[in-house]
């Protein structure tokens, strides 16, 4: 994970004519509607009355600070991972209590002042790859509860090296310039026309969940340009973070929120599944979640898509020329030896185990990255709570060329029903690397 | 409410209906991401360095998973693809993987001068104090087939294999942050002639026998080599 952290490359699948798990989705629903009680079970106990220190660990991993702060490998919250941009590398700081090499001789003022206005304890300006621009919405109750949390840490002794920023970008003058463009300070306000719930959900969403770190297309300047979650291409990371406001990519607003919220905690549903950067999410974050707070989330994410007036899936289909089809079937060929077995003659998968191809919104998106990705490295779901003993698939580029990738991904981006732009070797060998 | 948990039972009955590919709940089902390369059988690929897994100690498979998992060991495509999974489930791979009694591959039948396979012997069974080299049977078994739980055999895999996991502990290419492992001592004395030597000859022995047990192992050796046996999730 580099830079932000809440990503959805989620592989989204239809099944239009399966529709009795929708009806049972539906049941479930009102199940879990008839008793309150049990939605209601795991959910965050009011923060005045729960010890600031639990509360400040739950806000934590909401926020997922150790996915950041921890190197891989190495030990929680001690900092030193890499995160590669195209300004440079930026390291990320120590946050364990040490007095020498983290934040043990910080207050909460301090920390407030980092998280909400960007400012370091001597009042230097942070850089961005720390999404300030997100944590500013956070109310400074939460923020205190975080860092009692943080220092009620064991202190780890570990100088981390310096970020190594290209010119200009090193200049902290040019951050003081571009944090009048692209900073707007403030904590989160509650829209009074929503619900509470999709209030709550907004404030995790736009805040300490930082999604839009990663699901945004960045300006030349690293910012992003609103909060639209619309999609773009992660900083730092080869993976393309779909976008959670449309119908054609990762938007969920014909999911049942449950659905959503199933997803964000199990990482997989019958008709999805949350892959690369976004399963380390899932695994590192999402997954302990209360009840109470996931459903906000996923009420505010299924609410979305509203203004949304993109075509669904499905309906420029051109036709198939002759040559063309002969091109595919080459691919044909190759699915048929390496994916069939998993994916299903008619690429449909095995819900909840093997994800559906066929109208996979993951599959068919513009951007081809994530499903080149997912051949080329394949891999497995997180494993969570509810779903600990995952199915997963093989690294491809161990036995396929290039070449072979290119048409497999082709073919699927083209069969049953499917309709995208073909594949080429060269954009294969372009999904390879960026990983730490 | 009765009248409702029979229909959510009938619905969940569909949906498993509904499911035309008919997923085997096993775990040789689970790990086909794995057998794709070490495949079905176990046995190494012989144009690729994918080694042979099946019938390895337990603690042995469960350490490498964490290791390439947490970047302890390096390879790009194992570490893409464990990057999200729980140590209970790496546990129980390993236990499966460990478990899989299947026949072992024939030897390979490399040319070898005798005084390379005296070399090789040498090295093996007796080793050079003198140079703080302990013979290879002492830490991986008298039958070289390793010892529980967490120390791999050293027959039944190529010799490109061994050559490239030598090479590896010599520059530091296989435990990037254990530098002070024991293994990565021992490689490091080894000579390139050595390791040529003991490469071939391991490759071509046939394999029989078990594993052997941790008693065997003289305390010194256990002393010398407790990051790898002990601290991680070796002896428990």
């Amino acid at each position: 994970m580099r830079h932000g952290v809440m990503i959805f490359s989620v592989i989204i699948s239809y099944w239009r004519n399966i529709t009795l798990p929708w009806i049972c989705g539906i049941l479930l629903a009102s199940v879990l509607l008839a008793m309150p009680g049990k939605v209601m079970a795991g959910a965050a106990e009011d923060p005045g009355v729960v010890d600031a220190v639990d509360y400040g660990a739950y806000l934590a991993r909401v926020g997922n600070c150790m996915g950041c702060h921890t190197t891989k490998g190495g030990q929680p919250f001690a900092g030193g991972r890499r995160l590669s941009t195209s300004f440079g590398v930026f390291i990320t700081p120590n946050i364990t209590p040490d007095k020498e090499t983290g934040i043990g001789l910080w207050n909460q003022q301090d920390f407030w002042q980092a998280l909400h206005q960007g400012k370091s304890r001597d009042g230097r300006l942070l850089y961005p790859a720390f999404p300030y621009t997100e944590y500013t919405k956070v109310t400074r109750q939460d923020a205190d509860a975080i860092f009692a949390y943080l220092q009620s840490l064991p202190p780890v002794s570990q100088a981390n090296p310096a970020h190594d920023i290209f010119f200009p970008y090193n200049s902290r003058a040019l951050l003081a310039v571009w944090r009048t463009l692209y900073f707007k300070e403030g904590v989160y306000e509650p829209d009074q026309s929503k619900s509470t719930a999709w209030n709550r959900g907004a404030y995790l969403v736009q805040g300490l969940g930082h999604c839009n770190a990663c699901h945004t297309t960045r300006n030349m300047l690293g910012a992003s340009q609103d909060n639209a979650l619309a999609g773009g291409q992660i900083m730092g990371m080869n993976w393309y973070a779909p976008s959670l406001s449309s119908h054609l990519e990762a938007g969920s607003g014909d999911w049942e929120i449950e659905e959503i919220a199933a997803l964000l905690t199990t990482g997989i549903t019958e008709r999805a599944v949350a892959s690369g950067p976004m399963a380390t999410v899932v695994r590192q974050s999402l997954q302990y979640l209360s009840q109470e707070d996931v459903l906000a989330m996923s009420t505010y994410l299924k609410s979305l898509t509203e203004n949304d007036t993109g075509n669904a899936p499905g309906v420029h289909f051109s036709v198939i020329s002759g040559s063309l089809r002969r091109h595919l079937e080459l691919g044909g060929k190759i699915y048929r030896e390496y994916c069939q077995e998993c994916h299903g003659a008619d690429g449909k998968g095995a819900p909840g185990i093997y994800p559906a191809l066929a109208g996979n919104r993951g599959v068919v998106m513009d951007s081809p990255l994530n499903v080149i990705r997912s051949v080329l490295n394949g891999g497995y779901p997180a494993t969570t709570a509810g779903n600990p003993r995952p199915y997963g698939m093989p690294p491809f580029q161990q036995i396929l060329r290039n070449e072979e990738v290119a048409l497999v991904v082709s073919y699927i981006r083209n069969a049953w029903g499917n309709r995208a732009s073909l594949v080429r070797a060269l954009d294969v060998d372009q999904g390879k690397g960026g990983d730490d | 409410m009765i009248r409702f948990i029979i229909l959510m039972l009938f619905c969940i009955t569909n949906v498993a209906n509904a499911n035309g590919n008919a997923v085997p709940d096993t775990m040789a089902e689970r790990v086909k991401a794995c057998t794709i390369c070490h495949n079905a059988e176990g046995k190494a690929g012989r144009d690729a360095y994918y080694p042979r897994i099946a019938g390895k100690p337990q603690g042995y498979i469960f350490n490498q998973l964490r290791n390439f998992r947490d970047g302890r060991r390096y390879y790009h495509a194992m570490a893409i693809l464990l990057e999200n999974m729980s140590d209970e489930y790496l546990r129980e791979m390993a236990q499966y993987f460990s478990s899989l009694q299947l026949p072992y591959p024939h030897p390979e039948q490399i040319q070898m001068l005798p005084e390379e396979i005296e070399l090789a012997r040498h090295l093996v069974y007796s080793g050079y104090p003198e140079r703080n080299i302990p013979a290879c049977s002492a830490c991986h078994g008298d039958i070289l087939m390793g010892v529980e739980p967490a120390i791999p055999g050293l027959v039944g895999l190529s010799r490109a294999y061994i050559t490239a996991q030598l090479g590896g502990w010599r520059n530091g290419g296989i435990m990037r942050i254990q530098t002070s492992d024991c293994m990565s001592e021992i490689a490091n004395q080894l000579t390139e002639n050595e390791v040529n030597a003991v490469a071939k000859w391991l490759a071509n022995q046939s394999v029989s026998g078990k594993p052997g047990s941790f008693n065997e192992l003289s305390p010194e050796l256990v002393d010398r080599c407790s990051q790898t046996i002990l601290e991680h999730g070796g002896a428990e």
